[in-house]
Protein backbone atom coordinates (compact mmCIF):
# COMPACT_ATOMS: atom_id res chain seq x y z
CA UNK A 1 0.00 0.00 0.00
CA UNK A 2 1.04 3.63 -0.51
CA UNK A 3 0.87 6.63 1.79
CA UNK A 4 -1.42 9.27 0.34
CA UNK A 5 -0.91 11.91 3.01
CA UNK A 6 1.24 12.39 6.07
CA UNK A 7 1.71 14.93 8.83
CA UNK A 8 3.92 15.48 11.85
CA UNK A 9 3.16 17.41 15.02
CA UNK A 10 5.77 18.35 17.60
CA UNK A 11 4.67 19.98 20.84
CA UNK A 12 5.56 20.37 24.51
CA UNK A 13 4.35 17.77 26.99
CA UNK A 14 1.95 20.10 28.77
CA UNK A 15 -1.63 19.01 29.53
CA UNK A 16 -3.08 21.87 27.49
CA UNK A 17 -1.83 20.06 24.37
CA UNK A 18 -3.89 16.91 24.99
CA UNK A 19 -6.97 18.43 23.41
CA UNK A 20 -4.97 20.03 20.62
CA UNK A 21 -3.35 16.71 19.71
CA UNK A 22 -6.53 14.64 19.56
CA UNK A 23 -8.42 17.28 17.59
CA UNK A 24 -5.51 17.71 15.14
CA UNK A 25 -5.24 13.99 14.41
CA UNK A 26 -8.98 13.55 14.00
CA UNK A 27 -9.11 16.58 11.68
CA UNK A 28 -6.35 15.01 9.59
CA UNK A 29 -8.25 11.70 9.45
CA UNK A 30 -11.42 13.41 8.19
CA UNK A 31 -9.96 13.36 4.67
CA UNK A 32 -10.95 9.70 4.32
CA UNK A 33 -14.54 10.38 5.43
CA UNK A 34 -14.68 8.14 8.51
CA UNK A 35 -17.85 7.95 10.59
CA UNK A 36 -18.25 10.15 13.66
CA UNK A 37 -17.90 7.07 15.84
CA UNK A 38 -14.54 6.24 14.25
CA UNK A 39 -13.36 9.81 14.72
CA UNK A 40 -14.38 9.66 18.39
CA UNK A 41 -12.38 6.44 18.76
CA UNK A 42 -9.30 8.08 17.27
CA UNK A 43 -9.61 11.15 19.49
CA UNK A 44 -9.89 8.96 22.58
CA UNK A 45 -6.92 6.76 21.71
CA UNK A 46 -4.67 9.72 20.83
CA UNK A 47 -5.68 11.43 24.05
CA UNK A 48 -4.63 8.36 26.03
CA UNK A 49 -1.27 8.05 24.28
CA UNK A 50 -0.45 11.75 24.71
CA UNK A 51 -1.54 11.70 28.35
CA UNK A 52 0.70 8.70 28.99
CA UNK A 53 3.64 10.57 27.48
CA UNK A 54 2.95 13.59 29.70
CA UNK A 55 2.26 11.88 33.01
CA UNK A 56 4.54 8.84 32.72
CA UNK A 57 7.07 9.57 29.98
CA UNK A 58 8.08 12.98 31.26
CA UNK A 59 6.34 12.93 34.68
CA UNK A 60 7.61 16.08 36.44
CA UNK A 61 9.64 17.35 33.51
CA UNK A 62 8.66 18.91 30.21
CA UNK A 63 9.82 17.42 26.93
CA UNK A 64 8.74 17.08 23.34
CA UNK A 65 6.05 14.78 22.02
CA UNK A 66 6.05 13.95 18.33
CA UNK A 67 2.95 12.64 16.56
CA UNK A 68 3.21 11.29 13.05
CA UNK A 69 0.02 10.40 11.20
CA UNK A 70 -0.26 8.77 7.78
CA UNK A 71 -3.23 8.00 5.57
CA UNK A 72 -2.82 4.92 3.38
CA UNK A 73 -4.53 4.18 0.10
CA UNK A 74 -6.04 1.06 1.65
CA UNK A 75 -8.10 3.22 4.03
CA UNK A 76 -5.91 2.82 7.10
CA UNK A 77 -4.80 5.62 9.44
CA UNK A 78 -1.44 5.07 11.11
CA UNK A 79 -0.58 7.20 14.15
CA UNK A 80 2.55 7.16 16.24
CA UNK A 81 2.99 9.08 19.49
CA UNK A 82 6.61 9.32 20.60
CA UNK A 83 8.37 10.79 23.63
CA UNK A 84 11.99 10.74 24.71
CA UNK A 85 11.18 10.42 28.38
CA UNK A 86 11.77 7.76 31.02
CA UNK A 87 10.59 4.74 29.09
CA UNK A 88 8.62 1.75 30.36
CA UNK A 89 10.38 -0.99 32.33
CA UNK A 90 7.83 -3.72 31.66
CA UNK A 91 5.58 -3.05 28.67
CA UNK A 92 3.32 -6.08 29.05
CA UNK A 93 2.68 -5.20 32.69
CA UNK A 94 2.03 -1.56 31.82
CA UNK A 95 -0.56 -2.67 29.28
CA UNK A 96 -2.55 -4.75 31.75
CA UNK A 97 -5.95 -3.22 32.59
CA UNK A 98 -5.96 -1.18 35.81
CA UNK A 99 -2.18 -1.30 36.20
CA UNK A 100 -0.85 2.09 37.25
CA UNK A 101 2.30 3.37 38.90
CA UNK A 102 0.41 6.42 40.19
CA UNK A 103 -2.71 5.22 42.09
CA UNK A 104 -2.40 8.14 44.51
CA UNK A 105 -3.07 10.50 41.60
CA UNK A 106 -6.28 8.63 40.73
CA UNK A 107 -4.91 7.22 37.49
CA UNK A 108 -7.27 4.53 36.29
CA UNK A 109 -4.64 2.35 34.66
CA UNK A 110 -6.90 2.00 31.62
CA UNK A 111 -4.93 4.04 29.09
CA UNK A 112 -3.53 1.17 27.03
CA UNK A 113 -6.78 -0.79 27.33
CA UNK A 114 -8.66 2.15 25.85
CA UNK A 115 -6.14 2.43 23.01
CA UNK A 116 -6.39 -1.29 22.25
CA UNK A 117 -10.19 -1.24 22.32
CA UNK A 118 -10.67 1.91 20.29
CA UNK A 119 -8.02 1.21 17.63
CA UNK A 120 -7.50 -1.85 15.42
CA UNK A 121 -3.83 -2.35 16.27
CA UNK A 122 -1.54 -0.98 19.00
CA UNK A 123 2.17 -1.68 19.44
CA UNK A 124 4.55 -0.18 21.95
CA UNK A 125 8.30 0.24 21.78
CA UNK A 126 10.15 1.56 24.80
CA UNK A 127 13.63 1.76 26.26
CA UNK A 128 14.44 2.93 29.77
CA UNK A 129 15.90 6.41 29.70
CA UNK A 130 15.26 6.79 25.98
CA UNK A 131 11.51 7.03 25.65
CA UNK A 132 8.42 5.36 24.30
CA UNK A 133 6.70 5.18 20.93
CA UNK A 134 3.10 4.02 20.64
CA UNK A 135 1.99 3.02 17.13
CA UNK A 136 -1.68 2.63 16.35
CA UNK A 137 -3.74 1.76 13.29
CA UNK A 138 -7.40 2.33 12.53
CA UNK A 139 -9.37 1.47 9.43
CA UNK A 140 -11.23 4.58 8.28
CA UNK A 141 -12.93 3.08 5.24
CA UNK A 142 -12.87 -0.07 3.19
CA UNK A 143 -10.02 -0.29 0.69
CA UNK B 1 -20.43 23.36 36.66
CA UNK B 2 -24.10 23.75 37.44
CA UNK B 3 -25.30 21.85 40.48
CA UNK B 4 -28.40 21.20 42.48
CA UNK B 5 -28.69 19.88 46.01
CA UNK B 6 -31.70 17.94 47.18
CA UNK B 7 -31.52 16.28 50.59
CA UNK B 8 -28.40 14.10 50.57
CA UNK B 9 -27.97 14.10 46.81
CA UNK B 10 -26.05 16.63 44.79
CA UNK B 11 -26.54 16.60 41.02
CA UNK B 12 -23.75 18.15 38.97
CA UNK B 13 -23.90 18.95 35.28
CA UNK B 14 -20.43 18.74 33.74
CA UNK B 15 -19.94 20.39 30.39
CA UNK B 16 -17.06 20.25 27.91
CA UNK B 17 -14.23 17.76 28.04
CA UNK B 18 -12.96 15.62 30.90
CA UNK B 19 -9.36 14.63 30.30
CA UNK B 20 -6.13 14.76 32.29
CA UNK B 21 -5.90 18.51 31.64
CA UNK B 22 -9.30 19.36 33.08
CA UNK B 23 -9.43 16.56 35.66
CA UNK B 24 -7.78 18.47 38.48
CA UNK B 25 -10.17 21.42 38.47
CA UNK B 26 -13.23 19.21 38.05
CA UNK B 27 -12.00 16.98 40.88
CA UNK B 28 -11.57 20.02 43.12
CA UNK B 29 -15.06 21.34 42.37
CA UNK B 30 -16.68 17.95 42.90
CA UNK B 31 -14.85 17.44 46.19
CA UNK B 32 -16.09 20.82 47.44
CA UNK B 33 -19.67 19.86 46.59
CA UNK B 34 -19.61 16.37 48.10
CA UNK B 35 -17.70 17.71 51.09
CA UNK B 36 -20.77 19.58 52.28
CA UNK B 37 -22.40 18.03 55.38
CA UNK B 38 -25.03 15.42 54.68
CA UNK B 39 -24.11 14.68 51.06
CA UNK B 40 -24.10 10.93 50.41
CA UNK B 41 -24.88 10.64 46.72
CA UNK B 42 -23.38 12.35 43.69
CA UNK B 43 -25.28 12.31 40.39
CA UNK B 44 -23.26 13.35 37.35
CA UNK B 45 -25.34 14.66 34.48
CA UNK B 46 -23.10 14.25 31.42
CA UNK B 47 -25.47 15.59 28.80
CA UNK B 48 -23.13 18.44 27.93
CA UNK B 49 -19.90 16.45 28.26
CA UNK B 50 -18.44 16.16 24.77
CA UNK B 51 -15.40 14.00 25.51
CA UNK B 52 -13.99 11.83 28.27
CA UNK B 53 -10.94 9.56 28.38
CA UNK B 54 -9.63 7.31 31.14
CA UNK B 55 -8.64 10.33 33.23
CA UNK B 56 -12.37 10.82 33.74
CA UNK B 57 -12.66 7.26 35.01
CA UNK B 58 -10.15 8.12 37.71
CA UNK B 59 -12.12 11.21 38.72
CA UNK B 60 -15.44 9.35 38.96
CA UNK B 61 -13.99 6.36 40.82
CA UNK B 62 -12.21 8.64 43.27
CA UNK B 63 -15.49 10.35 44.20
CA UNK B 64 -17.18 6.95 44.40
CA UNK B 65 -14.62 5.75 46.95
CA UNK B 66 -15.16 8.85 49.09
CA UNK B 67 -18.93 8.54 49.10
CA UNK B 68 -18.94 4.78 49.57
CA UNK B 69 -17.26 5.31 52.93
CA UNK B 70 -20.31 7.35 53.92
CA UNK B 71 -22.70 4.66 52.75
CA UNK B 72 -23.49 6.50 49.54
CA UNK B 73 -22.37 6.33 45.95
CA UNK B 74 -22.20 7.89 42.51
CA UNK B 75 -24.64 7.72 39.60
CA UNK B 76 -24.35 9.06 36.07
CA UNK B 77 -26.87 9.93 33.42
CA UNK B 78 -27.07 11.22 29.85
CA UNK B 79 -23.75 9.83 28.57
CA UNK B 80 -22.98 10.25 24.89
CA UNK B 81 -21.81 7.12 23.00
CA UNK B 82 -18.08 7.98 23.25
CA UNK B 83 -18.28 8.52 27.01
CA UNK B 84 -20.39 5.41 27.44
CA UNK B 85 -17.82 3.30 25.58
CA UNK B 86 -15.03 4.41 27.92
CA UNK B 87 -17.34 3.94 30.88
CA UNK B 88 -18.27 0.41 29.90
CA UNK B 89 -14.73 -0.64 29.03
CA UNK B 90 -13.48 0.35 32.46
CA UNK B 91 -16.02 -1.83 34.24
CA UNK B 92 -17.62 1.13 35.96
CA UNK B 93 -21.11 -0.27 35.40
CA UNK B 94 -20.39 -2.67 38.25
CA UNK B 95 -20.13 0.11 40.82
CA UNK B 96 -21.62 3.24 39.28
CA UNK B 97 -25.37 3.37 38.77
CA UNK B 98 -26.66 4.59 35.40
CA UNK B 99 -29.90 6.56 35.66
Amino acid sequence: MDIINQMELKFLSVPENEGFARVAVSAFAVQLNPTLDVLADIKTAVSEAVTNAIVHGYEDETGLIVITASLRDDGILEVSVADTGKGIADISRAMQPFFTTQPEKERSGMGFSVMQTFMDRVTVESALGRGTTVRMQKRLREA
Amino acid sequence: MEHERKNGTVTVRISGELDHCSAQSIRRELDALIGEPGVKTLVLDLQDMTFMDSSGIGVILGRYRTLRERGGGVAVKNMNPQVEKVFTLSGMRQVIQIL
